[in-house]
């Protein structure tokens, strides 16, 4: 841009215009080339900022026509079943945005699955950069940001759900009233000022109207603006490959390419999202009539993502204390604490991780989830430890349509939730070591070409053929860590911390295969294969 | 731990970090670099290039053919009042004709760009995370300046004042928050229900009063008191039911296991619990007749109605609160008293608001699990 536009073309002028008074073409100089690596799992961080997108739309959409109050009305829209019955405008006015307004029924739906895409994408984007090690240096904090983000979603979700006043958003209300109540000291006046009295009160609908329109989305986009000027920071983190390295990028350029895919794929995910809305319908809060503190349905159940805290409940042990006066509901308190400690775990993982290695270094070539065995073990057990406590929130459909008893599927479940993340741990560690020697011996030995020769003598062989320099270096490439020793500090002495620090770097890389060295592959080929 | 000394030369300034428990691959292979570009289809013969541009082209035109009917869908498939089809029709033609505009926007674009845009690998280079060494102690130089410009340091008295009234500035919205709910304590609020001696027994919702007579074996009663219905919704009607709601039930005199001392609560064989879950609230609205059992549908807390409501299973720990029963002259079932004890999930300061007129249950057993 050094010799300014030859032709004086509308566009020149415009561009020279804004240029003028904004140093625009600084930000195109330095953003307007940038790479992007490309691979399908990175596209899972679009689908989430394209159903976000999706969701304030349609939610801009909504909020023209709800009516977020609690004050009673008789219906008197086009529902024939519910005619005539008392309800909260709330209710009333979110069954004329399904029957009485054009479009209004498909925008509700799309702002549902898109809100069901949004937290389902953020969980996948969430595995994808557990399991490839992409939270590493430099990427911690926009780790811990993106874990926020996935609270924040799932605190949009709930408030969403309650807003219709419909029987079952208020049941979900019911739950967080009996669980807030469950806190010790704070919970009773917590539930009371939060209800504006008693449960469920004429303010519960406008001030989660509040926090669901305002407080909550300004965070989310906060935080999304943070988390992608991280990842502009930090450029994109690239998978092993030939001509790939730690110290650069390569892929599509921003212009043209990735913005035409990028942009392309918003429109995708937008139009996918419409077509489920138009054919499936989701939440049909006609069928479940206006909130009343005494009907409930069998099969009651809250929005997936929330089903795994409703499962913890469901697996608490019947536990109370009365002490001294004061009640402790355990009931309450175990799985609450249970999924702290859950999280807390999960937000913080990259940090023990650093602690455990000892490596400050920048990593930016995303791993094999083979390549790390433990993580990826751990990353396993808590899948299907999150996934036990979300199955348990069915527990009583599971009883039904496989037509056994409720209490044993509780049991059995309370069993799976211990055993199975130490199962899937070992598991998942011992596969991973295997893949790793079958690439070992992919590239030692070559791959089974599928040719049987018969060798003079009347034997057969099979032809090993080895990969060529291009393939094998995905293989070839990723960093090994080795258990450090226990060694006095500089003042002479072992600490606690030390002693911890070996042990950890025993657990996590006492059993690990290397990778394949120069030396090594030499000597496999004078072995006469 | 990190040695932080800076190798390299001149022109480039790298930090070396320590690699901790990595392994120094000394006889690593090396990076092969990219690999050849290979050519597409569309690069190749040009005629799959036309073919191509010819159905970018046409995805857009049907974008814009989707367009055009979502807005015929919106005028021509109208909501006809009270006929569920026309809802759906309009719903499915809207959706669908939007989604074709959308979609053909975004294939269009996504073909455009996978087969005709320049497909080569650009390369480029990644600079360590932290700023320049330049950069870095011109920051430190900074707020060395601002420090020393401002006293922040030396001034320390003004500095700690400072922060103090910072700590304390956000603590009048703590008590601005007090009014979101009543003057009225909270634990009392929440301590009570519409119960009084006398009230009758009504069917929820309708609010007729129930002649024990016509409480049959084996059915089970949603029951309001009677005066609920008197309340309008803004006038606390929810949130009375909230805390008054009763299931009342007709169990076989010998299967009902009944406490001496709360022998009078039951009348008949009829026996009423409150219907709020002792777990976190969910009414306990499902009624097993031939074990007498109720089950709570959101945790699957199962209470037995034959012995005091007791858990028999689910994370629930206290039986349900029985609400004391009699009839009155002309044979309506009436309460008589208030529950005795709070309803609903456990609160920290439950136990202050039990009555004197509680009857607790017997030794500890206050659960009977499978």
């Amino acid at each position: 841009m050094t010799s300014t536009a030859t032709r004086d073309t509308f566009t020149s002028r415009a561009s020279n215009y804004l240029d003028e008074r904004t140093s625009m073409s600084t930000l195109v100089a330095t953003l307007g080339r940038k790479v992007f690596p490309d691979h399908w799992s990175f596209m899972l961080g679009e689908v989430i900022l394209y159903s976000f997108v999706a969701i304030l739309l349609s939610g801009t959409f909504l909020t023209f026509f709800f009516e977020p109050s609690m004050t009673e009305v008789h219906y008197e829209g086009s529902y024939v079943p519910l005619k005539g019955i008392a309800m909260s405008a709330a209710y009333a006015s979110s069954l004329d945005i399904s029957f009485d307004i054009r479009g209004g029924l498909l925008m509700r739906q799309v702002h549902h699955w898109a809100a069901l895409l949004f937290v389902a994408a953020i969980g996948l984007h969430m595995l994808r950069v557990f399991f490839t090690g992409a939270f590493r240096k430099p990427r911690e904090i926009n780790w811990v940001i993106g874990f926020v983000l996935f609270i924040l979603a799932m605190a949009e979700g709930f408030t969403g759900y309650s807003l219709p006043d419909d029987l079952l958003s208020g049941n979900g209300l019911a739950i967080i009233n009996g669980m807030v109540k469950g806190i010790p000291i704070v919970g009773t006046w917590i539930s009371y000022l939060f209800f504006g009295g008693l449960f469920p009160g004429v303010d519960i609908v406008p001030r989660l109207f509040v926090l669901h329109i305002m407080l909550l989305p300004a965070l989310v986009i906060a935080l999304i603006g943070v988390h992608l000027v991280l990842m502009v920071i930090n450029k994109h983190t690239q998978f092993a490959g030939p001509g790939k390295t730690n110290d650069n990028v390569v892929g599509a350029p921003i212009m043209p390419l990735f913005a035409a895919k990028a942009g392309s794929f918003f429109f995708i995910v937008f139009g996918v999202l419409v077509l489920i809305a138009s054919t499936f319908t989701i939440n049909p809060i006609w069928n479940y009539g206006p909130y009343d503190p005494s009907p409930v349905s069998a099969g009651t159940q809250p929005d997936w993502y929330i089903g795994f805290a409703d499962g913890a409940l469901r697996l608490a042990p019947g536990l109370e204390s009365e002490l001294w006066g004061m009640t402790l509901s355990w009931n309450i308190l175990i799985p609450m604490a249970v999924l702290g400690i859950f999280i807390v775990l999960v937000m913080f993982y990259p940090f023990i991780e650093q602690w455990i290695t000892g490596d400050k270094r920048e990593h930016h070539i995303a791993e094999r989830p083979r390549n790390n065995p433990t993580r990826t073990a751990i990353g396993s057990a808590g899948i299907v430890f999150y996934a036990v406590l979300w199955a348990a929130a069915s527990s009583d459909l599971i009883a039904t349509h496989f037509r056994l008893n409720v209490f044993q599927v509780t049991w059995w479940l309370q069993a799976t939730l211990i055993l199975g993340p130490v199962i899937a741990y070992f598991l998942t560690k011992r596969i991973a070591i295997g893949l790793q020697k079958k690439d070992r011996e992919i590239l030692l030995h070559g791959y089974e070409s599928g040719r049987i020769l018969r060798l003079p003598g009347g034997e057969y062989v099979e032809v090993h053929e080895p990969l060529d320099e291009y393939e094998s270096w995905r293989l070839k490439s990723f960093d090994t860590y080795e258990p450090v020793m226990v060694r006095p500090n500089a003042k002479g002495r072992i600490t606690p911390g030390t002693h911890l620090r070996a042990a950890m770097t025993r657990w996590f890389f006492e059993d690990r295969i290397s990778p394949v060295t120069r030396g090594e592959l030499e000597a496999a080929k004078h072995d006469g294969h | 731990m990190s040695a932080e000394d800076h190798a390299g030369h001149e022109q480039q300034q790298v930090a070396v970090y320590d690699r901790g428990a990595a392994i120094e691959q000394s006889d690593a292979f090396e990076n092969p670099g990219l690999p050849p570009h290979r050519p597409r289809q569309t690069d190749l013969h040009p005629e799959k290039e036309r073919r191509a541009e010819r159905q970018v082209v046409g995805w857009f035109l049907v974008s814009m053919l989707g367009t055009v009917l979502a807005i015929v869908a919106y005028v021509a498939v109208p909501i006809v009042e009270g006929d569920m089809t026309s809802v759906r029709l309009s719903n499915l033609f809207l959706g669908l004709a939007i989604a074709l505009a959308l979609l053909g926007i975004g294939i269009g674009g996504m073909h455009w760009a996978r087969q005709l845009m320049s497909s080569h690998e650009v390369v480029e280079e990644r600079h360590p995370s932290r700023g320049s060494e330049k950069s870095r102690a011109r920051a430190v130089e900074i707020f060395q300046l601002g420090d020393q410009e401002s006293g922040f340091t030396r001034r320390s008295l003004i500095r700690n004042t400072l922060i103090g009234a910072i700590a304390l500035v956000p603590l009048p919205a703590i008590v601005l928050f007090r009014d979101l709910a009543p003057a009225q304590d909270a634990v009392e609020a929440i301590s009570n229900t519409m119960w009084r001696q006398g009230t009758r027994l009504a069917l929820d919702p309708t609010g007729t009063p129930i002649r024990a007579a016509d409480v049959t074996i084996g059915s089970a009663f949603h029951v309001i008191p009677e005066d609920l219905k008197d309340l309008d919704h803004d006038g606390g009607y929810l949130d009375q039911k909230a805390l008054a709601s009763v299931l009342l039930v007709r169990v076989p005199l010998d299967r009902l296991n009944e406490q001496p001392d709360r022998a009078g609560w039951s009348y008949d064989g009829i026996v009423a619990y409150s219907k709020i879950c002792t777990h976190v609230g969910c009414p306990v609205a499902l009624y097993e007749q031939q074990t007498h059992h109720l089950l709570c549908p959101c945790h699957q807390s199962t209470f037995d109605v034959t012995d005091h409501a007791k858990v028999i299973f689910g994370p629930a720990k206290r039986p349900l609160p029985q609400l004391p029963i009699t009839v009155d002259d002309e044979g309506y079932l009436i309460a008589q008293s208030d529950f005795t004890e709070p309803i609903g999930p456990s609160y920290f300061e439950r136990l202050h608001h039990i009555d004197e007129g509680h009857i607790p249950l017997s030794a500890a057993e206050t659960e009977n699990r499978a």
